[in-house]
């Protein structure tokens, strides 16, 4: 349906000279849209051209509108030969086909072209007539807003949820077509980036039409990726979050939560609110109340309906007999049964948001992820057993049955993996996941998809149209134990899908809580955190041997299971080392090259409150006869419990001392008990499915019984901690520090090491990318180190293997200043708070000793667990009797059965490992106000025009942000045929990535914007032939533009708002000012 | 393991003001990694050598990219591609543009040509002064003096304007092209005493009173050339020293004046018409090219040198200079008052700046 687009082009400056004998040019300038050119006048030696052309209007299709992208092409006039092509401007309009973004995009963009760089700029003014489209059945989705923030945008309020949209397109890649034999790389690379930017329109609008389908209105956790398959094309796809958003209008409705740099409340969390109706009956959408049934046999079918492993769920009716809090069960079951039901009918109940409203996340199971080797066969090649389905045979296609054909494979695939981390929640006892995201990693043929989440269970409150409102939602709220919703386990503990060590909750002692915490979302606003949290990474190479197709698929695949358990144990050492029990924002990236496979995770380890204090590392000799041999041993027992403490030191960690005594001091552990995991995988023969969890341990035991361990005790205490000053975390903020001032830094650094082909052994590639990763950060430190105090956020590590022997790191982060007097004030209050509520746990614990000693014991329902239990109870002291009270021997072996029928399961499910973890989060204490800060950040007095800000965070510190102007999307080729006179592959690339961040800026910058929220590198690929003096880069970035407003240009108008605001959640009185 | 390519880029460009130094100054990469390491940045920091190695290396592509646009101030300014604070584009150009004394002083004056460029080998040698650092510093005073040669108005503004100096630099840079222009010559020994600060201060009176500009400020090359026509009147002060008892009266007006009041009165009033005849025949002679190059060694020659044996104090010096121009006001017989104020306002301001040791 109609829209009339208009173009003006207003100037150019600081054009090349084109013409070498006048040092001039005369340029013009092409507009295309779809298949329409206009051209402006030539302007006749200059090279700063005034052309200042009336307006060209393009009458369009708003379907167009969506998939194409302006085209705007600056060329010297040559009379006698062909036309000289400075360079290009791609913009997409996107922006303004939604009502309350942009209305005009004007400004000067960089000229850019693929062989040169940025040539000068150009002057464009874009505006858009949109006419109102009153057809049902239109095949656009203007209108619907795209956000690549994974929380809920800072001036929105979400009225509902409503779920996982995803969406992909395929293509040819023109860089493999016939023609790019004949044509020259500049026409090849406009030719795909021209595609791709077709292809995410294109992807953007069918996204947007699932949303309208949904009766939302945006889609928020956007990430769109394409993946290069090389000769078997170009997959562009994208996942996201539907919802539905009310904009705030009311500036003073979330005045409080500017002031706070976290993951801002736009409400006000609803424990601490005395009156929780008043933020979900207030929006003027028409909400329709849906009305739940809470009989119990409704709940029995609808699990058994639900699960299609053959787990089945405990009835939760049955539960209040049991150890779990009296309160708590009935109202799980409760929860659980409306969660499902709205997330029943959902195909997969998929967020990609990491950061929720408050009172959204209920409880959290633990990590789940799943990876699938796949073949890009062109060949045509039967389907063979196991590793891939994917027979399509190579044609050359046209454009159309390409794209029909394409997707349906790759979806498949997609579709099988999300089908899986949807069964591994359910396993968890979920029903939803969230912090999920996608990933794929290629070499030559072969492909591994990724992905990973959260499992959770969610509060319905927010899903699908049925708001719930009324006493419904009032009897839910206050069923809710205060500050611990969510650090329970959503499973039954009697029949745990893996071995957990659970003890009762550290704050509300009332639920079970894991020992320790794996998520790939960010730290909830209001979780009780002690001390401050640090970037935790664990690193692993591995060798392969070269093979083609399907041999490399299996080889790739056998390696994989082996792989994720040495990342896990790797994290969960380096967590022990930090002496913290929790991981937040877990990223595993698996990365695949031709003779080797690398693996790095990278999260946030924080110390929970809510979770039982992590116990030491024991180490265990092997051959303990041999007296220097355990000397040594002890030597390095001591230094890791030497760098324990001073991790605790590092990071203020002092939980209160009572909760020690209570558990009992880390004992070492006998070491059977890793060994019963390992016997109890392999009792089932095809099991890949690992058990990570290495749960129910108090010490963690290192068996030092050969090189390799010993190497990786090494690498344990090779990781050096940041200088003082810094900190470093990967999640949007960092535990423990709430006082950011204005100053933020972002930036991208990019490494390529050469491995030295010889003598290439798993242990020397190890201590390769180790050091190439240590060096890295290092670097950075030293960098930036005018900054401190200072944090290193949202700390993004990408590992790719270019070639044989190249590593390429590439890590976007940003560094925001703190003020540390006011971290120090904090760290007190905190302390102070946390001592005094350690005195009132103590009265409680006092009161309900029996509770805390059976803590261990149901926790391990299986076989092997059994011995533990003797272990557990000759240790503890704890007379076995009691414990028999709560463990019901004939269930037992039951369970026990249908835990390995369920492993047996996974197992068929060949090729990929998958990783499960507890989890638990806490939920608000009054402390978790403690960190609330009703303070602004000092005023910004040089903040000049034309400045944009960058940031892969959410939020701006000490600013607010006031609108969202749209998403920014974008895809740049730069190659060179001239790579030593630019500077070498280092000069070549520094240069190219600050031309995408001028040409980011630019975009903003003239869509009315200031700064770039939720910035992400998503691909960074680069090629170097030096031999031929090459290279070839490709880099795609997204981003939401925004406006902000200065907290203290704000500041007059919001003091007394904001003081009122805060009043309810100052209650404690913690506010330092 | 070796790095193959290490770069680092953030949305604000990352000036260390200590490497930029090191750049300016033209040292290599492992030069001033060698020279970082011995300021003592290591221990400070806990860095290595190698994390100092990859940050200087880093600093020095920046700055290698951003020299090109600060051959253009305004273009860094407006340019898209590196977002640098306001602040820092003033110091990355004020250092960019500074200069050493040292390389100054041999250059002043000199012809901005190929030729002089030459020269920079030795120079580069002589003050100590990388040939690097030496070459920059030339092909700023070449290129301010390109785009402001033939420019319209204030030189001083016209500098800033377009280079985005300080007001202390862009009368440097002044200084600087107006000495080329007039390639006045500086390198003599019995020069060698004078310092830039000398000569530039020289140079701002000069071209405020003795230029096209200072009659006339609509002309091309105003500030730059020296008025022409002023040169031709100045061979009218010769009556001065010509005209015997001109001179002699005047010598009785500033005796008369000054008795008592010096304590060099004898050696005054012995050297008078020296003195005078050296001033006036100065002014006398600057019609000709050659000896407005000259004028310099001239003016240390006639008036400087012999006060200097004599051992005027400088208060002296003043005392004479002061009551030897404004006496002439009472010379009935002198018809060129103006022209005389003209030539010897500026003249006794360069006098004094140039008596010194």
């Amino acid at each position: 349906m109609p829209g009339k687009l208009k173009v003006k082009i207003v100037a150019g400056r600081h054009l090349p000279v084109m013409d070498r004998a006048s040092d001039l040019t005369d340029a013009f300038v092409e507009v295309k849209f779809g298949n329409t050119t206009f051209k402006t006048d030539v302007y006749l030696k200059s090279l700063n051209p005034q052309w200042n052309s009336e307006w060209f209007k393009f009458e369009v299709d708003d379907e167009d509108l969506q998939d194409e992208p302006l085209q705007i092409t600056v060329l010297d006039h040559d009379t006698y030969s062909a036309n000289d092509a400075i360079g290009k401007v791609y913009i997409d309009i996107d922006p303004l086909l939604y009502s309350e973004a942009a209305t005009v995009i004007s400004g000067w963009f960089p000229i850019y072209d693929t062989i040169h760089g940025i040539r000068g700029e150009i002057n464009v003014i874009v505006k858009v007539d949109l006419f109102n489209d009153l057809n049902r059945f239109r095949q656009s989705s203007c209108g619907v807003k795209f956000f690549c923030t994974t929380s809920i945008p800072k001036c929105y309020r979400a009225v509902i949820i409503h779920g996982f949209v995803e969406e992909l397109v395929v293509n040819e890649d023109p860089e493999y077509q016939w023609i790019d034999r004949i044509r020259t790389p500049r026409a090849s690379n406009e030719a795909r980036q021209r595609l791709i930017s077709l292809m995410s329109g294109e992807l953007q609008r069918k996204i947007g039409l699932k949303v309208l389908e949904m009766r939302g209105n945006a889609v928020v956790g956007y990430l769109q990726c394409f993946d290069l398959e090389g000769e078997s094309g170009l997959v562009v796809r994208a996942i996201g979050t539907a919802c539905t958003l009310d904009k705030l209008s009311s500036p003073a409705a979330f005045l409080p939560a500017c002031n706070s740099p976290c993951k801002e409340m736009k409400e006000i969390p609803f424990n601490e609110d005395p009156n929780p109706n008043t933020h979900s009956s207030g929006p003027s959408t028409p909400l329709k109340n849906q009305t739940y049934s809470f009989s119990p046999s409704k709940s029995y079918s609808r699990q058994s309906s639900s699960s299609d492993t053959d787990l089945s769920l405990t009835p939760k009716t049955g539960m209040g007999s049991g150890s779990a809090g009296k309160e708590g069960g009935p109202f799980k079951a409760l929860l659980r049964q409306q969660t499902q039901s709205a997330l029943e009918q959902r195909e997969f109940p998929f967020f990609t948001l990491t950061a929720f409203p408050p009172g959204f996340l209920v409880h959290v199971g633990g990590v789940v992820s799943a990876r699938s080797v796949k073949l890009l066969d062109r060949i045509h090649n039967p389907a063979f057993v196991g590793i891939m389905g994917n027979t399509r045979s190579y044609k050359l296609l046209d454009w159309n049955s390409f794209n029909a054909d394409e997707p349906e494979t790759r979806d498949a695939w997609w579709a099988e993996i999300r089908q899986e981390i949807k069964s591994h929640a359910k396993a968890l006892g979920c029903h939803a996941v969230v912090g999920y995201s996608e990933s794929t990693s290629i070499c030559e043929e072969v492909c591994i998809l990724s992905a990973s989440g959260t499992a959770a269970v969610l509060n319905p409150r927010f899903l699908q149209d049925g708001t719930v409102e009324g006493c419904l939602e009032q009897r839910l709220e206050e069923n809710l134990p205060v500050g611990c919703g969510f650090c329970h386990i959503p499973y039954d503990e009697l029949n745990m899908p893996f071995p957990a060590h659970l003890t009762y909750c550290y704050n509300c002692r009332k639920q079970k809580v894991p020992d320790v915490l794996f998520t790939t979302i960010d730290l909830p606003t209001d979780a009780t955190v002690i001390g401050k949290g640090c970037l935790i990474q664990a690193r692993l190479c591995r060798l392969k041997k070269k093979a083609q197709a399907e041999a490399n698929a299996t080889a790739i695949s056998n390696l994989l299971p082996f792989m994720e358990y040495e990342v896990h144990t790797q994290l969960m050492n380096k967590l022990k080392l930090k002496g913290m029990n929790a991981l937040f924002g877990l990223r595993i990236q698996i990365t695949v090259g031709e003779n080797m496979l690398m693996g790095l995770a990278s999260a946030t380890g924080v110390y929970l409150a809510a979770l039982p204090t992590p116990g030491g590392i024991q180490i265990a000799g092997k051959t303990p006869n041999d007296s220097s041999y355990e000397q040594h041993i002890s030597h390095m027992q001591k230094k890791i419990n030497d760098t324990i403490a001073k991790n605790k030191e590092l990071y203020e960690i002092n939980p209160p001392e009572t909760s020690e005594e209570v558990i009992g001091s880390p004992i070492p552990e006998p070491r059977q008990r890793s060994r019963l995991l390992r016997s109890q995988s392999e009792s089932s023969d095809e099991v890949i499915e690992l058990d990570l969890s290495h749960g129910k341990k108090d010490a963690f035991v290192l068996e030092i019984d050969d090189t390799d361990a010993m190497e990786d005790v090494h690498s344990l205490l090779t990781d050096v901690p940041p200088p003082s000053g810094f900190y470093s975390c990967n999640t949007e903020i960092m535990p423990g520090i709430n006082n950011w001032t204005s100053e933020i830094q972002m930036f991208t650094s990019v490494r390529v090491i050469r491995l030295s082909s010889l003598n290439l052994t798993n242990q020397a590639l190890n201590k390769n990318f180790n050091d190439l990763c240590e060096n890295l950060l290092k670097s950075l430190y030293f960098k930036l180190r005018s900054m401190i105090p200072c944090c290193l956020c949202h700390v993004n590590f990408t590992v790719s293997l270019p070639e044989d022997e190249l590593i390429q790191v590439t890590v976007t982060a940003v560094a925001i200043t703190f003020d540390k007097n006011q971290a120090l004030q904090t760290t007190k209050t905190h302390i102070e708070k946390s001592l005094q509520r350690a005195s009132t746990d103590n009265e409680e614990l006092l009161q309900f000793p029996l509770e805390l000693c059976s803590d261990s014991l149901p926790s391990h329902p299986f076989p092997p667990a059994k011995e533990h239990l003797e272990s557990a109870s000759s240790n503890s002291g704890i007379p076995a009797a009691q414990r028999a009270t709560s463990v019901d021997y004939s269930s037992f072996a039951d369970r026990c059965s249908s835990w390995i029928e369920l492993i047996k399961l996974k197992a068929q499910t060949i090729r990929r490992g998958s990783i499960k973890t507890t989890v638990t989060v806490e939920k608000a204490s009054p402390m978790g106000e403690g960190n609330f800060r009703n303070r602004s950040a000092p005023p910004c007095a040089n903040s000049t025009v034309g400045v944009v800000k960058m940031t892969p965070l959410s939020f701006i510190p000490g600013a607010k942000i006031t609108k969202y102007l749209g998403i920014i999307n974008m895809f740049f080729i730069r190659e060179t045929t001239s790579l030593r006179e630019e500077g070498g592959v280092s000069g070549f690339l520094h240069a190219f990535i600050a031309e995408v961040f001028a040409m980011v800026r630019a975009h903003v910058a003239a869509l009315g914007g200031n700064a770039v929220v939720s910035y992400i590198m998503k691909q960074c690929v680069f090629m170097e032939n030096p031999n031929k003096n090459q290279a070839q880069c490709l880099i795609n970035v997204s981003g939401d533009a925004v406006v902000f407003v200065r907290e203290s240009d704000l500041e007059v108008a919001s003091t007394q708002q904001a003081a009122a605001t805060c009043q309810p959640l100052c209650t404690g009185g913690e506010v330092t000012t | 393991m070796t790095s193959e390519l290490d770069i680092f880029v953030g949305n604000t460009t990352l000036i260390d003001e200590d490497v930029y130094r090191l750049w300016l100054d033209g040292y290599s990469v492992s030069d001033a990694v060698a020279l970082r390491v011995r300021s003592g940045i290591l221990e400070q920091t806990g860095a290595t050598a190698a994390v100092l190695q990859s940050d200087t290396m880093d600093h020095y592509r920046t700055f290698h990219m951003l020299e090109r646009l600060l051959h253009a101030p305004p273009k860094l300014l407006h340019q898209l591609i590196f977002q640098i604070p306001p602040s820092r584009q003033a110091l990355l150009i004020e250092r960019y543009y500074a200069f050493d004394e040292a390389f100054v002083r041999e250059v002043l004056g000199k012809k901005l040509s190929k030729g002089t460029k030459k020269d920079l080998d030795d120079i580069s040698t002589k003050t100590g002064i990388t040939l690097k650092s030496c070459r920059r510093q030339f092909d700023n005073f070449k290129r301010v003096f390109k785009v402001v040669e033939e420019m319209r108005g204030s030189l001083v503004d016209n500098i800033q304007q377009h280079f985005l100096l300080s007001d202390r630099l862009s009368r440097d840079y002044a200084a600087i092209v107006f000495f080329a222009n007039n390639r006045f010559e500086t390198g003599k020994k019995k020069l060698q005493y004078l310092s830039f600060g000398d000569f530039a201060f020289c140079a701002e009176l000069m071209i405020q009173n003795w230029t096209l500009g200072a009659v006339d400020s609509q002309v091309d090359d105003m500030d730059v050339d020296l008025d022409k026509e002023f040169l031709q009147d100045l061979k009218e002060l010769k009556v001065l020293v010509a005209d015997k008892d001109l001179l002699d009266l005047h010598k009785s007006v500033v005796c008369t004046a000054l008795r008592g009041k010096l304590s060099v009165f004898s050696e005054m009033e012995a050297n008078f018409k020296n003195l005078s005849r050296g001033l006036v025949n100065v002014a006398a002679k600057l019609i000709h090219n050659k000896d407005v190059r000259d004028l310099f060694v001239d003016l240390v020659e006639k008036f400087v040198e012999p006060c200097r044996s004599d051992h005027w104090p400088l208060s002296d010096v003043r005392l004479f200079l002061n009551q030897y121009s404004a006496s002439v006001h009472s010379l009935d017989g002198f018809r060129h008052q103006a022209l005389w104020d003209r030539y010897m306002g500026t003249l006794r301001g360069c006098l004094l700046r140039l008596y010194h040791d």
